[in-house]
């Protein structure tokens, strides 16, 4: 009895050292690959981390967006559809860049209709949402049936990363750096920029400091002489345009193509994204970056299959377990996060004004 | 006669916001059809609208099959629309139907095709429950991490959607694909098909979603966890100082929520699909939605919102194939009838009504919970 409790034990030391020594060795790919991977990662956490920093802007006025995914939608289905209308007309590149256009009014306008319903009519912010979801999914699907497919036409085309002269390309260190750079099309590239804008723009500006009195303690900030309503509106407006230039990435920067529900739950990883970046817009874009991993990881398993049992554990997860891994992972990461982040504390409560009951 | 002046007045009072805001959707429908008729072959059709809508209405009760359809169609939109309903009387949004919809109906289609020759008095109930206690599982992950982390349920039920659909095709392709056909698929229920009481497809499901209004009814004001559950989501923190256990109560609440929309699956499967196949689409999940919001979560609300809805989907298909209005044209209607119901201060001024009630006011907790479980705010 004792013995064979003894060679249980050690089997089952041995299972964990198995166990450790794998993610040992899948770290160790990891960074092997992160070459390769960083790309992929940065294609994959771009619609996330503009998705992400439009939740970031909503809440931070204390109002709640689940429409992000409608948003996006609707977005990536007019920039299509413009990309799609004028390619023939005025040429590939100008109809392009009209498309982005198109796709963040779009965002901008859906914005207004969010913040009129959450700050003007004092909906509920979670049904307006919803609402926001199924309106784009029956816009987008109609005129699709509609429009697009007796059409007959072929795509919108896709827009073409720049690309260096060798001279900058060949320099060392640097080139190789600036190329994977380049290489990202202009809406994943400016994602970047706009991170850093956002975050700066957050917690070192007049406008950031009023965002976020309007979102902790509205009626304080209405005390002081801020437009309670005016400051909501502003950044819902401002955020479903991100929103709608992440859909635009979907259709004209990443497949070319117009599927109906293509968003997928993007929208609703966004928002596990700001949840985990604590409604920072750095945290936000780290949040981006780790589903984007947990994405990528699926693609470069059967790219650069690593050797030996990582090998083959790695390769014998069936593929629908590599797709559903972000959604899996989204769940997790909320039940072990949300507890310890705090949100904006007038995050979903409408304001009413002194007065006006 | 006061007294049937009275109950008319009380069922206006009820019913006089949902109606207006169907009114006012179809009205807003008809300005879409016919400003994007303007981009079809046929050009600028100003009575397009009427022409979809009667065919719409002819395809759901022009005939006895139409009539069938629309009950049939109705069954599952019942289970769903309690499934959310009963949620919001707790005050959390299920909008995960649609993978405990499909869970649901997987199971009933691996359970069904094993039981497909015993006899059906047992293969049925075999089936059914096997569905049910699936989609109950499915609801029990939300509800228990919403309960015991604060992870919001809106965000991971709708990650659990995505999920059901990737591991479920897994799992019909790996797992459980029968032998001799071209596709992925299970194999035949046989005697576990649900009975057909009339006609060609009046499954039994369609009275046993009749029984659940009223069982789901009787849970909610006749018992003592109903009693809980609304107390949860009316205040929760009320609820704690009673010694009520919220956790207990949210758990329990999403789990049987997931139940009813695992039947709904099962009465889909064993009624009318038979087997289970990738890319059985689930539109269940957002017609639950309105349905609940429309009944008011009122499980004999949501029964005549559910035959509204069922109607729409069988009337629809007739409705593309005469007048060549998109289908989609419905879940337009339906996101219209929703932002009607949320902003009823439009259907308010539009229609001049007074003394309405609110939609369904355990909304309020649905959205104080958002992000992590905060305690709500009270209102100042």
């Amino acid at each position: 009895m004792g013995r064979r409790r003894a060679a249980g034990a050690a089997d089952l030391m041995d299972a964990v050292g198995t166990v450790l020594r794998l993610i040992w060795e899948l770290g160790v790919y990891l960074v092997l690959v992160l070459p390769d991977l960083l790309p992929i990662i940065l294609f994959l956490a771009t619609p996330l981390a503009l998705g992400a920093l439009c939740g970031v802007l909503n809440e931070r006025s204390g109002v709640v967006n689940i429409g992000i995914e409608g948003i996006m939608l609707m977005a990536a289905f007019f920039a299509y559809l413009t990309g799609f209308a004028l390619h023939n007309t005025i040429g590939s590149g100008p109809s392009l860049a009209l498309g982005i256009v198109v796709a963040v009014f779009v965002g901008a306008l859906l914005g207004l209709v969010h913040a009129w319903l959450t700050v003007s009519v004092r909906a509920d912010q979670i049904i307006a949402g919803t609402m926001m979801n199924i309106a784009a999914f029956g816009v987008t699907g109609y005129l699709n049936r509609l429009v697009i497919t007796p059409s007959g036409l072929g795509g919108a085309g896709v827009i073409v990363p720049f690309h260096l002269p060798d001279s900058i390309a060949s320099l060392p260190f640097l080139g190789p750096v600036l190329v994977m750079f380049f290489d990202q099309g202009p809406i994943a590239m400016s994602v970047l920029f706009i991170v850093i804008a956002l975050q700066l723009a957050l917690f070192r500006t007049k406008w950031g400091l009023r965002t976020r009195a309007v979102g902790e303690h509205p009626k304080a900030a209405d005390t002081v002489g801020i437009d309670v309503y005016r400051q909501r509106y502003q950044n819902v407006i401002f955020g479903c345009a991100l929103a709608g230039l992440a859909g635009a990435f979907l259709t004209l920067e990443s497949t070319g193509s117009f599927q109906n529900g293509m968003t997928n739950g993007r929208g609703f990883i966004a928002l596990a994204a700001m949840i985990f970046g604590r409604w920072t817009p750095i945290g936000a874009f780290g949040g981006a970056l780790l589903f984007g991993t947990a994405t990528a990881l699926g693609v470069v398993v059967n790219v650069r299959v690593p050797e030996g049992d990582l090998g083959t554990v790695l390769k014998s997860i069936p593929t629908y377990w590599y797709a559903a891994l972000p959604y899996l992972m989204t769940i997790v990461i909320l039940a072990g996060v949300v507890g310890r982040s705090t949100p904006p504390a007038a995050d979903g409560v409408p304001y009413v004004k002194e007065g006006k009951g | 006669m006061s007294r049937l002046r009275s109950v008319a007045r009380q069922t206006w009072q009820v019913a006089s916001i949902p109606l207006l805001a169907i009114l006012l959707a179809f009205v807003v429908a008809a300005v879409v059809i016919v400003v994007s008729s303007v981009f079809t072959r046929t050009g600028f059709e100003p009575l397009l609208p009427l022409a979809a809508y009667a065919s719409l209405l002819a395809g759901a009760f022009g005939s006895g099959t139409g009539i069938v359809n629309t009950l049939v169609a109705a069954a599952p939109l019942i289970f769903g629309g309690l499934a959310v309903g009963l949620g919001f009387k707790a005050g959390l949004f299920n909008i995960g139907v649609a993978g405990q919809f499909l869970v649901g109906a997987f199971a009933a289609a691996v359970v069904g095709a094993r039981l497909a020759d015993t006899p059906a008095a047992l293969a049925v109930p075999g089936a059914m429950v096997a569905g049910a206690l699936g989609g109950a599982a499915f609801g029990f992950i939300p509800g228990f991490l919403k309960a015991r982390t604060g992870a919001h349920e809106v965000v991971t039920t709708i990650m659990l959607n995505n999920a059901a659909v990737l591991l479920l095709t897994w799992a019909v392709n790996d797992l459980v694909r029968a032998p001799g056909f071209s596709f992925p698929r299970t194999g035949d229920i046989g005697n576990s098909a649900l009975p057909v009481l009339f006609g060609r497809s009046l499954h039994l499901g369609i009275p046993l979603a009749v029984l659940t209004v009223f069982a789901v009814r009787w849970l909610l004001e006749r018992t003592t966890v109903g009693f809980e559950i609304r107390t949860v989501g009316q205040n929760p923190n009320a609820a704690r100082y009673a010694g009520m256990g919220p956790i207990f109560i949210t758990t329990l609440t999403m789990t049987l929520s997931g139940l009813l929309a695992g039947v709904a699956g099962v009465i889909q499967m064993l009624g009318v699909i038979g087997f289970y196949a990738p890319g059985i689409t689930a539109s269940v999940g957002f017609d639950s939605i309105a349905v609940a919001l429309l009944g008011r979560s009122n499980p004999i609300g949501i029964l005549f919102a559910a035959i509204l809805f069922g109607a729409f989907r069988a009337g629809a298909p007739l409705m593309q194939i005469e007048t060549s209005v998109p289908i989609e044209i419905i879940d337009i209607i339906q996101a219209l009838v929703i932002l009607f119901l949320a902003a009823d201060l439009i259907v308010r001024r539009v229609f001049r009504v007074r003394g309405a009630k609110p939609i369904i006011p355990e909304l309020a907790t649905v959205t104080q919970t958002w992000a992590g479980g905060a305690p709500p705010a009270q209102p100042t």
